[in-house]
């Protein structure tokens, strides 16, 4: 019965499937990249739809998908003080350095 | 700084004019928003409800290789139009509404799914003139100021050029076929010649939002430019296939290094779009139906994966 009761409250409390968002390897060696979402009742059924709708013509070898509301984000209105202390580190780069013309392999 | 002087909105401007993208959870304008959303969705709509005129096909196309290839292309559109509602669900509306609005028939979609496919040469026809036409509109919107509208139609865009070719394919087929074929391929373009160059829209003048979608850079040409690119593009393909389009005033202007053509029945495209076309009830119908009927299936998912969760709720 509490089974029952679960299962009715999650029926009720969501008209449409939930919502994934859809990572595609397309080759072995590459990453993971996201590709858009789309809706699905679970996790298998996110997965099969996602083969149906972003690996249409080989675009994919291997599918990640996870729920949308699981994602965080930073937010964009704080992204200049956020990503700030990188912007004045230049020493970070190889270019900032000089090296003489006479080494080689560096 | 001087961005400190400007307001939120000269912001935003400012952005789009220096082509940087507007992520969702980005600032905007409300309008911006809304527009978006209201395009979007018709496109969208348009993908969904543009699967049942060649849908009527399926079982009728010639030979096993033509079939595979209009379900393919059915499936692609079905694509098309996911990759845009997901789109448009960024910007804060749900699928459920955007279709919900479909159904009540507020929402809109391209008036020419609301023309009937009566022979075979049809297919030919929607491949070459009424693709051709959508890749037109398509392919500047793969730069819209819009991340995921953009991203979205750079997917669509590459999956379009097949839909375009295998038309024209069919329309070259016909042609190189028997007399009755040939006349058959004509006899489909001179039904769909004209309602193709209305899917561009209403003339500029009679556009009044398109300087805001400019602006926004949610549109990037004009209808008029797109349907003189449009006629540019096709009065010479159709004489490579031997046919005429159908309009005595189509002539190559020197001067313009442009063809001129003859004037579109405005009154039908108006009574189409205010759902008086030959199709709309029928297709609208189709809709609804579609929907209702797949109502048990969408709930038994749900009921399914709720079961499987609490037994592992259970298990576990």
């Amino acid at each position: 019965m509490k089974h029952d009761a679960l299962i009715q409250t999650v029926i009720m409390t969501q008209s449409e499937w939930p919502l994934w968002e859809v990572f595609i390897r397309s080759k072995q060696g590459l990453d993971h990249k996201h590709v858009g979402s789309l809706h699905a009742a679970d996790a298998q059924m996110a997965i099969q739809n996602a083969r149906d709708v972003y690996t249409r013509r080989q675009e994919g070898i291997s599918i990640w998908v996870v729920e949308s509301k699981h994602v965080h984000a930073s937010n964009p209105d704080d992204a200049e003080a956020f990503f700030d202390p990188a912007n004045d580190k230049v020493y970070r780069h190889p270019t900032f350095y000089q090296v003489p013309d006479s080494i080689k392999h560096m | 700084m001087e961005t400190l002087e400007m307001t939120q909105e000269e912001q935003f401007q400012a952005r789009i004019d220096a082509d940087v993208r507007i992520e969702p959870k980005d600032w905007m304008p409300d309008a911006y928003r809304k527009t978006l959303i209201r395009q979007i969705s018709q496109h969208a709509h348009s993908e969904l409800v543009g699967m049942l005129p060649e849908g009527n096909w399926i079982t009728r196309a010639p030979s096993l290789k033509r079939k595979s290839i209009l379900l393919s292309k059915v499936q692609d559109e079905a694509g098309h139009g996911l990759y845009l509602y997901s789109a448009a669900e960024t910007l804060g509306t749900t699928r459920d509404q955007m279709l919900a609005d479909l159904h009540s028939g507020k929402a809109k979609y391209s008036s020419i799914f609301n023309y009937p496919t009566l022979s075979w040469a049809d297919m030919g026809c929607v491949g070459w003139l009424v693709d051709g036409a959508a890749i037109l509109n398509q392919v500047p919107l793969c730069r819209t100021s819009y991340g995921p509208y953009a991203r979205a139609m750079v997917r669509v865009c590459k999956e379009e050029s097949f839909h375009q070719r295998q038309g024209f394919e069919i329309m070259q087929t016909l042609c190189e076929g028997a007399p009755e074929q040939k006349a058959m391929a004509q006899e489909a373009l001179n039904r769909w010649w004209w309602p193709t160059l209305m899917m561009f829209g209403p003339k500029d003048e009679d556009s009044p939002n398109t300087a805001q979608s400019m602006n926004w850079r949610i549109k990037r040409f004009t209808n008029d430019e797109l349907r003189q690119k449009f006629v540019d593009m096709m009065v010479p393909q159709a004489e490579f296939l031997g046919l005429t389009v159908p309009d005595t005033q189509v002539k190559w202007n020197e001067a313009r290094q442009a063809y001129d053509f003859g004037e579109v029945n405005w009154d039908e495209f108006w009574a189409v779009v205010k759902g008086n076309g030959m199709c709309n009830r029928d297709r609208l119908g189709a809709r609804v139906k579609a929907h209702e009927e797949g109502a048990w299936v969408r709930e038994a998912a749900m009921a399914h994966a709720a079961k499987r969760a609490a037994r592992q709720v259970v298990a576990a």
